[in-house]
């Protein structure tokens, strides 16, 4: 669920609950276009995903392209563990651009998948 | 949203698989060198993680892979067969079905837990085997700097896999997400460099948010052959276009790849050359030489693709690449044979075969129709059609067929575990596998069947020690066979055991007071008496039969399918249970009769002969209730009396001969209609427990006619007639049997 936020100088706030999944896709894509087209500047608070897959994803993607032929800048921020581990998989740190804060959790979660991916090749 | 489905195709295959390698388990521990047998066995195993991966369950990625190693081990050679390993593997097998099954529960992580200990048993056996501890699951690894992973894609040697995958619009909406499929990759190797698409998204008013617009580009490295790669994407091979070059790929494969890619060639070319597979000076001759050949293709009009020229002109190198392309070859014919066969569900047939019984009798409605209207080509054209209708039909139900095989080597495992239960040593033989028969039958007899093959491994075969004593073989055999005969088929289950002990079953039949003292019964009788309820000659109740209850379970089951069992025995050598079943339940040739202005059929593989019921007899008849045929007696039972239809018989009656189990009677109708192959409707709720009919059709005229359920009319004809007898005369032991018989039934 998509939940914006109205802030100083035209910017929005879109703060994304729950899941961001093909379910909830349907409803998703009119609420970020429709913040994009009315901000300045926008803001995807990633911070209360708990679930994100592809259909997700590519919601982002079509906002951040938007935003950069429309010249307004969108930033992602908060990125929780679920929605982290979706752009890491596809790689897409790097064209949304933002810092991402990789918490201890996270870390450690890694670092076990690793390892169990180390056990099976051998 | 059609996770469901893909998860059902999932679950059926996998369950498959299990079959084969519990089967494969078996063959190898008769020949425990079975090369095919251990590969079998790998395979399986391999591919269910494979797809379990997929699917992104955990609980059975583990364990198979944990089976896996062990195979690996085994087939290698390090690690060597023997029984103890091989109910192990079976164990292991049956696991893995729980877990199967835990994915249909309602609460799968209940499930999941409700099973956890078997599974946690089964790992610590798995891992004795294999000589190590289970390594635990947090990490021991030194842990390198994690935040390095979420880069990704710097640095890339081109020793690694190429793979590019175009997502299919639907492939969402099919419920499969592309991430799950990476993280499985993921788990097989390094994912050294990943590269998203998305070129294809649409304006945003088009943008489907369903829809899938990606694309990816992924470098992966791993000690994993082509095979496993594309494993991995099994269940995408519909939804997307995947492309997979191995390691050392010629530069033309590369220059093929960028071509046959939707997105911007130059594009394309950078990005391959960024991710390290390609020099920047082997893309600008392959792109150079590519557009040359254009030009002079332009001329001749000969598209060449580039690959081939590049062969051509001897610009290939690496051998190890052929031996790839011809091993996709191998996997690409395999699957082309592989996609002669269309998964169909089975209610989908059942409603084509529902139609085709409506066609037919359509179609026999208007060659009546013709007939009456005695237009010669109206007629012949409906005779035409009714022809092609016939044949639609037996195509339809033919594809209802499925081999009993199937069937069968379910029963191998069953012998196998029963034997080691009860200490016995059972060789099973399958012939007849290839025979087939109607898909709802397979279901109906698995049952019945279980049931003689159980009593037979438990009963009839004897413990070794008996057998040597008798001077068998110490090992029991136990064949089932299956062969069709004149519309029907007929399963054998036949042992080389002790046979039916005569002897007990008498005493015990005199005990229960089924028969006189003093009465020697023929064979068929004391088959008969076996298979009446609560009969039990075991001389202990065992876990696995002899409490009595079963074989009249069974041959009641039998009958309800219109079949029949006979049992042939010889003491001290054997006894095989035959049962007769028809083909299929949709369809009966039929003998059609009337009665007053109704019409009934009977099954026509009943009638033995018809009779004319002469004026003199039909009031002596009435009384009476029999006839005397050729000496014999007859017991007659008058279908207007039964179906109560009022009104008078027409000038002339017919008798109907009826056999059924043993047991003739006579029906007495009013015409002889002829015989008529028919689709059975069966009747509604209503009447289903209505006695002596049981079904219907409907004729090409429109009107009704009731399929007689002739065994239960010759039942009681016969009934009928011995209590005449019993009044009439005093009874001679064969009849008092007879009706303790019947007692005993109803």
């Amino acid at each position: 669920m998509i939940h914006v936020e109205i802030a100083a100088g035209g910017r929005r706030i879109a703060v994304v609950q729950g899941s961001m999944t093909i379910y909830e896709a349907a409803a998703d894509k009119p609420a970020l276009l429709g913040a994009l087209g009315e901000a300045t500047e926008m803001e995807i608070d990633l911070s209360s995903v708990v679930e994100m897959d592809t259909a997700g994803l590519q919601l982002l993607i079509l906002v951040k392209r938007e935003s950069l032929r429309a010249g307004k800048p969108v930033r992602l921020t908060g990125h929780s563990e679920a929605s982290l581990d979706v752009l890491d998989r596809y790689n897409l740190a790097g064209y949304f651009g933002d810092p991402v804060v990789i918490s201890p959790r996270t870390q450690k979660k890694t670092a076990r998948a690793r390892s169990r991916a180390a056990r099976r090749r051998t | 949203m059609n996770m469901a489905i893909a998860q059902q195709t999932y679950i059926v295959e996998s369950r498959e698989l299990l079959r084969d390698m519990e089967n494969a388990l078996l063959r190898l521990e008769k020949t425990p060198q079975d090369p095919e047998a251990i590969t079998a066995v790998f395979r399986a195993a391999h591919t269910i993680k494979g797809s379990s991966g997929a699917f992104n369950f955990e609980a059975i990625v583990e364990f198979t892979h944990a089976m896996e190693s062990l195979l690996e081990q085994i087939r290698s050679g390090r690690t060597p067969i023997d029984s103890g390993l091989i109910a192990l593997l079976l164990g292991c097998g049956d696991h893995v079905s729980s877990l199967l099954d835990c994915l249909a529960a309602d609460d799968r992580k209940a499930a999941f837990e409700r099973v956890r200990d078997t599974g946690e048993g089964l790992l610590g056996r798995l891992n004795t085997y294999l000589g190590t501890e289970r390594v635990p699951q947090v990490a021991e690894e030194p842990a390198r700097e994690p935040a390095v992973e979420s880069i990704g894609g710097a640095t890339v040697a081109s020793t690694g896999w190429h793979i590019s995958l175009r997502f299919d619009r639907n492939l969402l909406r099919n419920g499969l997400d592309p991430l799950s499929f990476i993280r499985y990759l993921g788990s097989l190797g390094e994912i050294a460099g990943v590269t998203t698409l998305f070129d294809a998204m649409p304006e945003p008013a088009d943008m489907d948010p369903e829809a899938c617009y990606l694309g990816m580009e992924l470098d992966f490295k791993g000690a994993v052959t082509k095979e496993t790669i594309e494993d991995v994407f099994e269940y995408l091979r519909e939804d997307c276009a995947i492309r997979i070059l191995p390691p050392h790929s010629r530069i033309s494969d590369y220059i093929d790849l960028i071509n046959t890619l939707p997105e911007d060639k130059t594009r394309l070319g950078e990005l391959l050359v960024k991710s390290g597979v390609l020099t920047r000076r082997e893309l600008e001759e392959g792109l150079a030489l590519q557009q040359r050949l254009k030009e002079e293709g332009g001329q001749t009009g000969a598209g060449h693709r580039i690959g081939e020229i590049l062969v051509g002109q001897g610009a290939v190198q690496n051998e190890l690449v052929d031996a790839a392309l011809e091993k996709q070859d191998l996997i690409k014919k395999s699957k082309a044979i592989e996609s002669n066969f269309v998964r169909v569900r089975s209610d989908k047939l059942d409603e084509l075969i529902t139609l085709v019984g409506e066609l037919v009798i359509a179609s026999a409605g208007t060659s009546l129709a013709a007939r009456r209207a005695a237009d010669v080509e109206t007629i012949e054209a409906a005779s035409t059609m009714g022809q092609m209708v016939e044949e639609v039909r037996d195509r339809a139900l033919k594809l209802r067929m499925v081999p009993i095989g199937e069937t069968f080597s379910r029963f191998t495992r069953l012998a196998h575990d029963l034997g080691r239960e009860l200490g016995k040593d059972i060789e099973l033989v399958l012939t007849g596998s290839e025979t087939e028969l109607d898909k709802s039958m397979v279901e109906k007899i698995t049952d019945p069947l279980m049931h003689i093959v159980r009593n037979a491994i438990d009963h009839g075969i004897e413990s070794a020690g008996t057998r040597s004593e008798r001077g068998k073989r110490p090992t029991g055999r136990l064949q089932l066979n299956a062969y069709h005969d004149s519309g029907s088929i007929v399963i054998e289950v036949a042992d080389d055991g002790g046979g039916l002990d005569r002897k007990r079953i008498l005493a015990q039949a005199v005990e229960r007071g089924l028969l006189p003292p003093g009465h020697t019964p023929g064979d068929e009788e004391i088959h008969r008496l076996i298979m009446q309820s609560g009969f039990s000659t075991a001389s202990e109740v065992t876990n696995v039969s002899g409490r009595g209850v079963g074989m009249d379970v069974v041959r009641r089951n039998i009958e309800s399918l219109r079949g029949s069992l006979s049992i042939d025995s010889v003491e001290g050598q054997g006894t095989t249970f035959s049962m007769r079943l028809p083909l299929t339940l949709a369809i009966i040739e039929g003998f059609l009769v009337g009665v007053d202005r109704s019409s009934y059929v009977v099954p026509l593989e009943m009638v033995v002969e018809c009779l004319e019921l002469s004026a003199e007899d039909r009031l002596r008849v009435r009384e009476s209730g029999y006839i005397n045929l050729r000496g014999e007696v007859l017991p007659l039972l008058r279908l207007r009396d039964v179906f109560e239809v009022k009104g008078d018989p027409g000038k002339r009656e017919n008798i109907v001969v009826v056999h059924y189990a043993g047991h003739r009677a006579g029906f007495v109708v009013d015409a002889l209609l002829g015989e008529f192959q028919t689709v059975i409707k069966p009747l509604g709720r209503l009447f289903e427990r209505l006695s002596g009919i049981s079904g219907s059709t409907i004729l090409g005229n429109g009107e009704v006619a009731l399929i007689l359920d002739a065994a239960a009319l010759v039942q009681r004809a016969v009934d009928n007639e011995s209590v005449h007898h019993a009044h009439a005369t005093e009874s001679p032991h064969g009849h008092a049997f007879e009706q303790n018989l019947q007692a005993n039934l109803s």
